[in-house]
């Protein structure tokens, strides 16, 4: 930008266009060839040696910033901190938990679960130890509690202790939580990165209201694979082997480096073109070139199917800017998409299939659920549903039944008023070309629609006093991707609750931006929430998802792969879960 | 005429010969600057093409259809199509409208808010120190946390006023301009001190002259040449930052095509379709390059040392 102002624009242009002449002559003509996408060979890297390998190079296109999970600001900080510390237990693949600092997973059967659900016993693993040579007992998880739970920790994580009425060391190797109310979702704390554990030594003086300046955040002692040689916040982590890491042949890598680069085709570009670093998280580019930076055979693509639905979220409430203070507050409605007619058309008008295979391929599919992994909540009734039909004439009809007529110039009006949408998203090539594929749907139909985008740190910032943040929705529609954090889905939909309504009077902190309010949604989610049965829970959830879906709260688009990364194809051991860091088996990768 | 009648040796055609005027000469002067009269000519064929252009040439830019995508030029395409099958040639008639509007636009702006700022620091002592601070004020803020703050505290206002595309541009234009114009009043002002205590000025001075026609007619003349090639310069500087702000969502909605956007969007499709970045490059190029030769014939012509030569 400074440079832009100060006067260097002449030969950028010069530059830009002198360089694409140069491509233009030297350009690869190898037609792509189609990526083959796998998942990685979970093979068992027993063969080879600690510390047999050399250092790991891996770019992230956000640089982590603090390695404390607890107090983290996004993934990056999670994945960057995930090397060093660990939680109990990992969701697997299989979206199954996976033993890590707990010797077995307590279940109803083995008697690790109370059979009233309202507490779980984790048994340790014996003889870990600190990277610091001291070991690791029950009182450190014990005091990962206390640490979470106190509220001028103000832990990023601190839904985990939501219901935990206590965390007790049974002995050295035994820790037992209690919640207030049976818990259909027991391993809710200490497990996924959310759950690591903090040594008691390092962070006994940074809990509560010290823990958001201590010096100890930058540089955690962990019982992982990893341990911290050198942190630059917002460019580059490096990390060594931790000697007294409990498995005696693992990592294969001696030391890693995880490095913050611009963007994420850059990201891209420097594993699978240059070479020179070994794997890349995120790929959220546009297929077509996605799929042309793969094709030069030096990396493979790792995805598999997540929960991640990128969705268009249609405001309940209106807000107009001349409603000042009341503008987007639940008390008000929106002039036109409070009409079920109207989302409907909305949500018919979208072509979803061209738009998954043009923008997302390999990397996302349509859908028309807002739940979609793991399987057994995957709503099977919306595919037939009218409202996911790519119909361009039913949606005009809708239109005009409900008195949005087309006058003279072809624009949509009622009672003088054209529809007018204006439609919000953070900024992103992939996403500004979806804006731009939804607007034609729109403008065929004869509605105006207005695009705006704004940074992804301004849309996804908690900032009370910013009114372009996702949270204050003012704007007709938003769009963006969210999906569960783990395989259970009552945090995730509980975000459609009446009293999770994102307002002035709650900082708009509810994670309902939707304005959404309806009785019989919090009727059937309060049955949810009583129900322990596992059959019985997945089928209220996709009952919940089928309500959300025809009542057009939200209009799904594409159901994402996750995590779409490029890694080196010499690079084995990788076993990517939807529910955990791209980083959470770290300890297994070799090449 | 008098003196005419004195003096019979001239011609009929010589004594009606008109007076020449300052503008006559630089007129031409400019005119024997063959790069100047090209750039001229193919600034000229630019505008006129960005105006009048989306009239002739009817492809819609807005256009989706992934089944024409990453078309070379073609006689259908002149300029191919994008990753999203849009044409390119349209796109680029109706994105130069914004762009060399911003590019000029924005370039007044600076120039006569520097011009104004620079002049009278370096003629009036008194409030030099004064001026001078604020201008180094300003080169030191840091723009882009500035600039988030300009457009939320004006948008929803100039949105209402004027629509998303004018109110954008007010804002777009108002914002690079004004943070754009502390070289030329440094400039200026330094002419100005140089050029404050020369006879000329002096005897401007003695025979009763304001201040004011001073400055205007006498000290601007003298202190135009750096202002004019700063002015060229900052045509290419507002086109390209016209794009960062776009980008950064802080300018024009994502679907409104300008010059420095197409280009921007371009990046990484170098490989597959080097024509999303070429045409656009080219375009910038241009009009950068002919505002340069433009700015360096007007400085020789308007030069009152080279008068004449």
């Amino acid at each position: 930008m400074g440079a832009a102002l100060s006067g260097g624009g002449r030969w950028r242009g010069l530059l830009v266009a002198l360089a694409s002449a140069l491509l233009v002559a030297t350009a690869c003509t190898t037609p792509p060839s189609g990526a083959s996408p796998t998942t990685g060979a979970s093979a068992s890297a027993s063969a080879v040696a600690r510390g047999g390998g050399g250092t790991l190079h891996i770019l992230y296109w956000q640089a982590p910033t603090i390695l404390n999970t607890h107090k983290a600001q996004g993934t990056k900080d999670y994945d960057a901190g995930g090397l060093i510390l660990e939680p109990l237990a990992k969701f697997g693949p299989d979206a199954k938990p996976v033993p890590f600092l707990a010797s077995e997973i307590p279940t109803l059967q083995n008697g690790g679960i109370a059979a009233d659900l309202k507490s779980i016993t984790w048994k340790l693993k014996q003889n870990v130890k600190w990277s610091d040579g001291t070991d690791f007992t029950a009182d450190d998880v014990v005091f990962t509690w206390q640490y979470v739970a106190d509220e001028k920790t103000a832990a990023s994580d601190s839904e985990t202790v939501l219901g935990v009425s206590k965390v007790e060391a049974v002995d050295k190797n035994t820790v037992k939580v209690s919640f207030t109310d049976p818990n259909p979702n027991p391993y809710q704390i200490f497990v996924t990165g959310l759950g690591n554990i903090i040594q008691k030594k390092q962070f006994q003086s940074c809990i509560g209201a010290a823990a958001e300046t201590c010096a100890e955040n930058n540089k955690p002692v962990g019982t992982g694979p990893y341990k911290l040689v050198d942190f630059k916040p917002g460019d580059v982590v490096t990390y060594t082997i931790n000697d007294s890491y409990r498995d005696p042949g693992k990592p294969f890598f001696k030391d890693v480096q995880i490095k913050g680069v611009a963007d994420a085709a850059t990201a891209a570009r420097s594993v699978c073109q240059a070479g020179d670093s070994d794997y890349g998280w995120n790929m959220q580019i546009e297929w077509s070139i996605l799929s042309q930076i793969v094709s030069g055979g030096k990396c493979v693509m790792v995805t598999h199917d997540s929960p991640n639905v990128e969705r268009i979220l249609v405001n309940r409430a209106d807000p107009s800017a001349s409603l000042g203070d009341k503008r987007s507050e639940p008390t008000t409605q929106h002039p036109f998409l409070s009409d079920l007619n109207v989302r409907k058309a909305l949500a018919m008008a979208i072509d979803r299939k061209t738009l998954a295979t043009q923008l997302y391929n390999e990397t996302g599919k349509a859908t028309c659920n807002i739940v979609t992994a793991p399987a057994e909540v995957n709503s099977p009734n919306t595919a037939s549903a009218d409202i996911c039909q790519f119909d361009a004439t039913k949606a005009g009809q809708l239109l005009d039944q409900a008195g949005w007529t087309k006058a003279a110039d072809g624009k949509r009006a009622k009672g003088g008023k054209q529809m007018v949408i204006n439609y919000l998203t953070s900024t992103n090539d992939l996403r500004q070309k979806e804006q731009a594929i939804v607007k034609q749907n729109w403008e065929a139909l004869g509605i105006t629609v207005n695009l705006k985008n704004v940074p992804a740190s301004v849309f996804f910032s908690s900032d009370a006093g910013n009114p372009d943040t996702a949270a204050h929705m003012y704007y007709d529609v938003e769009m963006y991707t969210n999906g569960s954090s783990d395989p259970d889905q009552q945090n995730y939909l509980s975000g459609w609750l009446c009293n999770q309504i994102a307002q002035k009077s709650n900082q708009w902190k509810g994670n309902n931006y939707e304005r959404y309010c309806s009785t019989q949604y919090d009727n059937l989610f309060a049955q949810y929430k009583k129900e322990l049965d596992k059959t019985k829970r997945s089928q209220l959830a996709i009952q919940l998802n089928d309500m959300l879906v025809n009542d057009v709260v939200i209009i799904p688009l594409v159901a994402r792969a996750f995590p779409v990364a490029s890694a080196s194809k010499d690079l084995k051991g990788l076993n990517g879960t939807p529910w955990e860091s791209d980083l959470w088996n770290i300890q297994e990768w070799y090449k | 005429m008098a003196r005419a009648e004195a003096l019979p040796t001239l011609t009929r055609a010589e004594l009606v010969r008109k007076p020449r005027s300052l503008w006559g000469d630089a007129w031409s002067s400019f005119r024997r600057h063959r790069l100047a009269m090209a750039g001229t000519v193919v600034f000229s064929l630019l505008a006129v093409a960005t105006v009048l252009g989306p009239f002739i040439y009817t492809a819609d830019p807005a256009t989706i259809d992934f089944a024409a995508g990453y078309q070379a030029p073609s006689l259908v395409h002149p300029f191919g199509t994008n990753d999203l099958g849009q044409d390119l040639f349209a796109r680029a008639l109706l994105g130069g409208r914004i762009s060399m509007a911003v590019g000029i636009v924005a370039m007044l702006i600076s120039i006569t808010f520097g011009t104004l700022v620079g002049s009278l620091a370096g003629f009036f002592n008194r409030i030099d120190g004064l001026l001078m601070r604020m201008t180094d004020m300003f080169i030191s803020l840091p723009s882009l946390p500035l600039l988030l703050l300009i457009v939320y505290l004006f948008r929803d206002a100039l949105h209402a006023l004027f629509g998303p595309v004018v109110g954008i541009f007010i804002l777009v234009v108002s914002v690079i301009g004004l943070l754009n114009w502390m070289p030329v009043a440094r400039l200026v002002r330094a002419q100005f001190l140089s050029i404050k205590r020369r006879e000329f000025v002096e005897a401007a001075r003695s025979i009763g002259a304001s201040d004011v026609r001073i400055i205007t007619r006498h000290m601007l003349p003298n202190a135009m040449s750096p202002v004019l090639v700063a002015a060229s310069l900052s045509v290419g500087a507002a086109i390209i930052t016209e794009s960062a702000l776009s980008f950064l969502g802080l300018g024009f909605p994502s679907d409104r095509p300008t010059w420095g956007r197409m280009l921007f969007d371009a990046r990484n499709f170098l490989e597959l379709a080097p024509q999303m970045a070429l045409f656009p490059g080219l375009l910038i190029f241009l009009a950068v390059i002919s505002m340069n030769y433009i700015g360096d014939g007007l400085r020789d012509a308007l030069d009152p040392r080279r008068l004449g030569a």
